[in-house]
């Protein structure tokens, strides 16, 4: 008898098999189908948007509040030890100065990213917290506490401490997914600041524990590009804005073919600790018009 | 429904903790991957059925956040649920040796099947670095993890069972 015939007064169920076979089908499916549009990622993008998020968003917010405790902890332990006979006095001073660190924490902060904000004044600019990482370890991208609701969308580019951080992938109603430029499946087109040779800049997870990421298809017949040279995005990119800061030149060669050159670049942006992004509301495409 | 409800928070606690609070505790950039250890106990414990519904709900939550496009990790961790639950029959609670083991090759198959469709066919041909840096690394974190997260996960499936037997037993 087949196994998916029901028989009197059981319950129905699939064999794992037949749900695995159909499963498999319905990836395939998938795969192929967002291979090339976007069909199924809006309503996805909004369903886990309502359930996965908020979690993270409160993981978030406990793990700050965490660490600034446990710093407080650290801190009021030591100067208990050193001077024990004003320890009252001292505790809440120190509470004091905690809360004063932190603000002048803040305050440079926000100074570096006015800053920031005067380097690329004619863009316009949202804000945003980073409330995930990656949950594998082969491609660097993260997540953030801004999405559509916020006027952001595909493509966006995203920068922080002076440098170009990446651009958004994927957006729901209250997140968005950053996929950073050294993660090893991007490319970025660039050109030196000083010469304007357009080149390609890849991520690669080999260099990514060193915090570099490589160039490639540089032509310089004049050999004028030196080491510490300013590599910028180009102007021909079509998902990246011009002029805007990815690192410098840390090594250069010559490619077996003579004819161009490669190297390692050394990004502006710590990736490694970076906390809060800015997101350019402006496109490549508005800008062009 | 109480252990459907009881599984689905079990998935979204693990995705949220990994990609936010094992950030954290990276050792050198590398994170543990708690999917393949739910997916894979779960898998073992109850069967091929359960395994491979589980693993393709936690490759989907990877996908909709993280993958280029959807369908690639749950079909990754379907298979890994579905394989694991081949040694539904010869797992005992009791014995930690079994579950450690198959976790460790989960991962390790996993980290390889990623490496090849999704690094070896970009011609990023050097293995043995990205073994040793990466899926290597990966195993062992997730092996640490694994041997205090598993036995909360057996303790909860235990608690199901326990219910669920005695739900039997009212309509006798």
């Amino acid at each position: 008898m087949s196994p998916i015939i029901k028989r009197k007064g059981e319950r129905f169920t699939l064999p794992s098999k037949y749900l695995l076979f159909i499963l498999t089908v319905l990836c395939t499916v998938m795969m192929l189908v967002t291979f090339g549009t976007d069909v199924f990622n809006r309503p996805l993008n909004v369903v886990v948007g309502y359930v996965i998020v908020p979690f993270q968003q409160g993981i978030e917010k406990v793990g700050g509040w965490l660490s600034n405790r446990s710093e407080e902890l650290v801190q009021i332990r030591t100067l208990l030890d050193e001077n024990a006979e004003l320890k009252a006095e001292v505790a809440a001073l120190i509470e004091e100065n905690t809360l004063l660190q932190q603000d002048k924490y803040e305050l440079n902060k926000l100074r570096e990213l006015f800053e920031l904000d005067g380097q690329y004044a004619e863009y316009n600019k949202v804000g945003a917290r980073i409330i995930g990482r990656d949950s594998g370890n082969w491609y660097s991208s993260f997540l953030i506490d801004k999405g559509e609701d916020d006027g952001l969308e595909v493509d966006m580019n995203v920068i922080a401490q002076g440098g170009l951080v990446g651009r958004i992938t994927s957006v729901g109603p209250s997140w968005a997914r950053v996929t950073s430029i050294i993660s090893d499946n991007v490319h970025v087109s660039a050109m030196t600041l000083s010469t304007e040779d357009n080149m390609t800049v890849t991520g690669d997870l080999r260099l990514m524990a060193e915090g570099c990421i490589t160039f490639s298809q540089l032509v310089d017949g004049q050999d004028s590009v030196r080491e510490g040279d300013k590599v910028v995005t180009s102007n021909i990119s079509d998902k990246y804005l011009p002029n805007i800061l990815i690192g410098y030149i840390s090594s250069i060669s010559k490619d077996a073919n003579n004819l161009t050159k490669s190297g390692e670049i050394v990004p502006a942006v710590d990736f490694e600790h970076l906390g809060e992004v800015l997101i350019i509301t402006d496109r490549k495409q508005s800008v062009v018009e | 429904m109480l252990r459907k409800i009881i599984v689905t928070v079990c998935i979204i606690l693990c995705f949220v903790l990994q990609c936010s609070v094992f950030d954290s505790l990276s050792f050198a950039g590398i994170i543990p991957n708690l999917m393949i250890v739910l997916t894979s106990s779960f898998g073992f414990m109850r069967g091929e059925r359960e395994g491979l519904i589980i693993g393709f709900f936690c490759g989907l939550l990877s996908d909709v956040f993280f993958g280029s496009f959807l369908g690639f990790y749950a079909m990754l961790l379907m298979y890994i649920g579905f394989l694991n639950g081949k040694f539904c029959k010869i797992f005992y609670p009791e014995d930690i040796k079994l579950p450690l083991a198959l976790i460790v090759v989960s991962d390790l198959s996993y980290g390889i099947i990623c490496y090849i469709l999704t690094f070896m066919l970009r011609s990023r041909f050097e293995f043995a670095y990205y073994f040793l840096h990466i899926i290597l690394p990966e195993a062992l974190y997730t092996i640490v993890v694994t041997l205090f997260l598993y036995p909360a996960i057996l303790k909860v499936n235990e608690k199901l069972e326990n219910h669920e037997r005695k739900r039997a037993q009212k309509f006798v």
